[in-house]
């Protein structure tokens, strides 16, 4: 999976390309004035984390179609929440992934969309027409940093994050698929996003 | 349970990354709304898991765009909270006030609520219900443990044709969701029976004929409730039992 372009470990866990203070004061700025109405404010907070958002929602609930159905309930929450965002507990962008991700795992797990994980596999299918933004030319160092935190967790470290975050199974699910004790799989999933927050540099 | 506080710490890595079940879930934001150590770890997770979002950035398709930016000039931001609010008690009892009140037209509360709800008191004819039901001489019991989230026991009277459901110490339905209540017809279809008030301890009369029903079930739903079960019940009564 995330592995396969195995990286060098980030020395002694200096943060690289930690989305820069800047940017990260610019999203939550955006947020704010989306709060206020700003429709064009919103825009390019969506512009800034589309990529994000809609790649995040497609590799959990696979099929593109209900991906961007994802996306756009996420992007609808967020939109009538922006006033609810505090920038002193969290980033803007962590915040709106938090939100997609939660609604990609519900997706998963209703009994509906179950039937449908099952029967497609069909992810690799690019979608024809697409916007490109910034976003994405970060979106290759983020990724290899992001690649090189992982490829120093533990097999099993690494299996149970992306089980439960990209695959949206339940730490007893997990427990199950890697057939360790239901203990050991919590402890290994908080392990490995432990390590990997102080790689990344992730403070908060 | 307090001897599982150390495992509950535990959780926060998979609760960050939305790796519990509903009932886990709603037990751990409990436990949340009094630990500032879980609270501050959840938050970091939170922001590392987004990270990992970033290694599988895919290009959005543009119609998403669209409907996106037409879909929020449709709708108001909602207005900011005026007060800190933990994700606790006080919201949750706020969120639950019209429902309480809807309640006592469409939902009829037990004998056990009733005592602590004036607002529903007057309406006498309807307590009984539960008591009736409680008392009837075919009133057929079955109990479900449902572990550290609590435990349900579902009595039905054939001759008054109504189920009552008696919790103990049931853990509040996670944020954002409704228990809903189903009766299942011996053709296996759930019928939606009502929504469950939020208090540990409480006895709640179905909605519906319950005389021919196989089985009660609980299901975790969005606010509000659905129409069909959108996932698997938490609890299943199974009424064909000892009869």
């Amino acid at each position: 999976m995330t592995d396969v372009d195995h990286v060098r470990p980030v020395p002694d866990g200096t943060p690289q390309g930690v989305p820069s203070a800047g940017d990260a004061a610019r999203l939550a700025d955006l947020l704010h004035r989306a709060g206020l109405g700003d429709e064009a404010a919103f825009a390019e907070f969506y512009d800034a984390t589309s990529a994000r958002a809609y790649g995040l929602a497609l590799r959990v609930v696979r099929n593109p179609a209900h991906a961007e159905e994802v996306a756009q309930e996420a992007y609808l929450d967020a939109w009538r929440s922006s006033t609810r965002y505090d920038r002193s507990k969290g980033s803007a962008a962590g915040w709106l992934l938090t939100i997609v991700h939660r609604k990609a795992v519900d997706r998963v797990r209703s009994v509906e969309a179950a039937t449908a994980r099952d029967e497609t596999w069909n992810r690799e299918t690019a979608p024809t027409e697409h916007d490109q933004t910034a976003e994405e030319a970060h979106a290759s160092l983020d990724a290899a940093r992001v690649r090189s935190a992982v490829a120093t967790l533990t097999d099993v470290q690494r299996r149970a994050v992306e089980l439960t975050y990209f695959g949206g199974y339940t730490h007893t699910e997990v427990a199950t698929l890697l057939d360790v004790p239901l203990g050991t799989a919590k402890t290994r999933i908080r392990d490995g996003l432990i390590r990997l927050r102080d790689l990344m540099g992730v403070a908060s | 349970m307090s001897e599982r506080m150390s495992d509950l710490h535990k959780l926060t890595g998979a609760y960050a990354l939305d790796a519990l079940d509903d009932l886990e879930r709603a037990r751990f934001e409990q436990h949340l709304a009094g630990c500032d150590d879980c609270r501050a770890e959840v938050a970091e997770l939170r922001e590392t898991a987004a990270l990992l979002a970033g290694s599988v950035a895919t290009p959005a398709p543009a119609s998403l765009r669209d409907s996106v930016l037409a879909g929020i000039s449709q709708v108001r931001p909602l207005p900011p909270e005026v007060p800190e609010q933990a994700p606790g008690s006080t919201h949750r009892g706020r969120r639950w006030m019209p429902f309480l009140v809807a309640a006592a037209l469409a939902l009829v509360l037990g004998v056990g609520a009733a005592l602590t709800r004036p607002w529903v008191g007057d309406d006498a004819p309807r307590l009984t219900v539960a008591e009736q039901v409680l008392q009837a001489p075919d009133a057929q019991e079955v109990s479900v443990d449902l572990g550290e989230a609590g435990r349900a026991t579902v009595v039905r009277s054939r001759s008054e044709d109504r189920a009552v459901i008696v919790t103990e110490d049931m853990v509040a339905a996670p944020d954002g969701k409704d228990y809903e209540l189903w009766l299942q017809t011996p053709d296996e279809e759930m019928v939606p029976a009502g929504l469950m008030p939020d208090d540990p301890d409480q006895t709640v009369v179905l909605d519906g004929s319950a005389a021919e029903a196989i089985a009660v079930g609980i299901t975790v739903e969005p606010d509000g409730g659905s129409e069909q079960p959108t996932s698997d019940p938490i609890a299943l009564f199974d009424l064909t039992e000892g009869v």
